[in-house]
This record gives structure tokens, sequence and C-alpha cells, in this order.
């Protein structure tokens, strides 16, 4: 029995001590492979989600400034733009989430949804096309707060090129051009064959 | 007397059974909760951290005076990805008023594409190599951002060097751009971009080309 305990001590102190948590998101995203070494930005970042079914889910965080709640201010201007009234528990809710993906009008109700199955409903994809581009203001008043923030764009292996390519020319409208393509490393070697 | 020898005999009776005791703890409740604990740390730990490719695209511009660079068509590689993992390359630009390139089919394993990116590259490619083993083996010593500044300043060094344009059509997958990018990675390609494909190539898509000659 000792030495059962003592393993188990060992391997809880090492999870306790290695562990950071996966942060929870939208959808699940499995994304496609690379070689490249570069850790994801994960603070300060805004990222776009394309998911299995090219909806497309936004994430961003309060930024580097806690005096400042990024995201309630960015929600506040949406609300105005879209004539929507939120109140400050909803605000309050808002700004604790990450990731969401659902047209503006229906995210009152998301975020007056206790149970997580149900909110799960709410995940329809937020609008990209240009005759309800919500994506793009999004973008634009995140980075109206934070212009500093790193674009990561998180798209899974099976999505269409099509609707990434589509979330990429959003960001290009708002002036950003340089992005990250969030992958999982894969070790390739390549030879040159004389 | 006799009651008080009798209480002492009690005392030493208990102290006996006392004695018989396990002085083991039961550490079974223990046990689960720290079960419960690793398996709760190792279902919700991310072990590997999600990587990233940088990419960076040229600015849209819609100012007319501002016209696209003039790229050399010899040094030009067009690759075309399109749906169920189909892959096409061709040397040069397909202008509609000329004879059309010949399009050539391939894939995304190590013989097909990479082969002939390598083959375009070869001199970049040996002194990147060159470079990096020279730092494995210790004969150079230097910081990695140093490293990184010399890869990309041989790769922009060769004035020769391929530049490929990536181009995709409606109904490719976003994991063949990627394979793509990281291909340019692997061959060390310094000049690639992403761009919209044109009609003329949509229609050589179309025309079914034949398939591939061997890789030269």
């Amino acid at each position: 029995m000792t030495p059962m305990v003592d393993l188990f001590s060992l391997l809880l102190t090492f999870f306790m001590l290695t562990t950071s948590f996966r942060p929870q998101e939208a959808t699940i995203i499995d994304t496609p492979n690379s070689i490249s070494e570069k850790v994801a930005p994960e603070k300060d970042a805004i990222t776009i989600l394309v998911g299995k079914d090219n909806k497309v889910y936004l994430s961003f965080d309060n930024g580097p400034d806690t005096s400042v709640l990024i995201r309630k201010e960015v929600l506040t201007k949406m609300a105005e733009q879209y004539n929507l009234k939120f109140t400050d528990k909803e605000i309050h809710t808002f700004t604790i989430w990450t990731s969401f993906g659902m047209p503006v009008d229906k995210l009152k109700a998301w975020l007056n949804t206790e149970d997580p199955k149900e909110r799960e409903k709410f995940q329809t994809g937020i609008p990209v096309d240009s005759t309800d581009d919500q994506l793009n203001l999004w973008v634009r008043f995140i980075r109206i707060q934070n212009p500093d923030a790193v674009v990561a764009i998180k798209g899974d292996a099976d999505a269409d090129f099509k609707a990434v390519k589509r979330v990429m020319d959003i960001l290009q409208d708002n002036q950003v051009n340089k992005f990250n393509l969030v992958t999982n490393l894969m070790k390739e070697e390549a030879k040159l064959e004389e | 007397m006799a009651e008080i020898i009798q209480e002492e005999q009690k005392q030493k009776g208990v102290k006996k059974k006392a004695k018989k005791f396990s002085t083991r703890i039961d550490m079974t409740p223990m046990v689960d909760l720290m079960c419960l604990l690793i398996t709760f740390f190792m279902l919700t730990t991310a072990f590997s951290k999600p990587k990233a490719m940088d990419i960076t695209m040229p600015e849209k511009k819609d100012d007319p005076n501002i016209k696209a660079p003039e790229i050399a068509a010899d040094r030009t590689i067009n690759i075309l990805i399109t749906g169920n993992d189909q892959l096409y390359y061709y040397f040069g630009a397909a202008d509609p008023k000329k004879p059309l390139p010949q399009l050539i089919k391939t894939d995304y394993s190590k013989d097909g594409i990479r082969k002939v990116l390598l083959q375009r590259n070869k001199t970049v490619f040996k002194a990147v190599a060159e470079l990096r083993e020279k730092v494995l083996k210790g004969e150079l010593i230097m910081a990695d951002s140093t490293l990184d500044r010399k890869t990309k300043e041989l790769k922009k060094s060769d004035k020769n060097a391929p530049i490929v344009l990536i181009k995709a059509d409606q109904k490719a997958k976003y994991k063949n751009l990627v394979d793509i990018i990281d291909e340019m990675a692997i061959t060390t390609i310094a000049n690639y971009a992403i761009v919209d494909i044109s009609p003329v190539e949509l229609q050589m898509l179309g025309e079914s080309p034949a398939p591939a000659p061997a890789a030269q």
C-alpha cells in the first residue's frame, strides 16, 4: 500500500506543478500540423477560431491593463452599434467568459443561460458575410481598444480554405497584415538528394 | 487493596489490548482522493502547447497608381491547391494570350512537391543546412536569435531562389494551405505569397491535366 501511495503522491505533485489548464473554447478545434516551434500567443491576443463546419468564433482577452476591461468596452461599443441594451450583470458575465460565436443579438440570451448544454446551442457562428459583417466590427472595436493585440487564426484542419480566406480578408480590411496560424508541432526532415 | 490491584490489573489489561491494535492508519480514502485528483489533473492538462506559424500578407491597396511588383517569370513556381487533396504546379506565368504552361500533378508527400521545391532551392537549402549542422556540432556558437537572423539572411541572399505563388481554389481545405506554407519552411524558401487564383488557372485546373512525368 505505502509504495502505491508514494507513487500517487509523486504523480499528483508532478501534475499539479506542470499543469497549464486547457483554455475553454467554444468548440473543439483540431489544428493542422506544421514544423513551426514558435509558441502561439496566449495573452493579449485576438484568436479567431474556424470550426470544422466553417463556423467562426471569436476569443479575446481583457488586455494587459487591469483597470480597463477591454471585453466590457468592446461589448458596449457593439451594443451601441446594434441598439442593444446589456445589464451590468450581463456585461460582467461577458468579461469573464472567453470565446463565443453567435450573432450579436443572440448574445443577451446566451449570457443569461445557466445550463452549459443549453448555452452550447447558441454557438451558431459569427456572421461574416458582406451583408452583415459582424466579425469585422468586433475586430475593429477590439483593435481600437488594444492596437497591440496579436491576431491568431485557429482553423480546423477540415475547415474550408474559403472560410479562412474570408477571415483573412476581414483582418486585412482592418489593417492586420501579419497573423499567426495556430498549428500542432510535427517534426519533418528534408534531405537533398544528389 | 484487592480492589486497587484489580484496577491495576484492569488498566494493564486495557494497555495490552491497545498494543494488539494495529498502529497503521487506513489510507484507502486518501488513496481514493489522490486517484481522483490525479485523474482530474491528467484530463485538464494541456501537454503540448499550441504552436503558431507567422504569416504576413501583402497590404491591400486600392490605389491604382501602385502596381504589383514585377516577378521574374523564370523564378516563379505556381502551386495550385484544389479539392480532394489534389495538388498541381507549373513554372512561369499563365498568360491567356500565350500558350498555357504545362500543369504538372503532384502530391503532399515527401517525394511530391517537396522534391520539386528542394531542387529549385538547392543552394539556399544547402547553405542553411550547413549552418545548422555547424551550430549543432558546436563548431559555431550562437544564440537562437542570431541563428534565426543568419538563416533569414541566407534565404534572402540567393537572387535565383524560387518565388512561390500559392493559389487555392474554392474547394481547397485549410489543412492543404497550412501544409504548403509548412513546405516552404521545410525547404527554406523565403519568397512566397498566398495569391488569389486567376480565371486562366481555374480553366487550366478544369482541363484535368495529364498525370505527372517523374519530377525532374
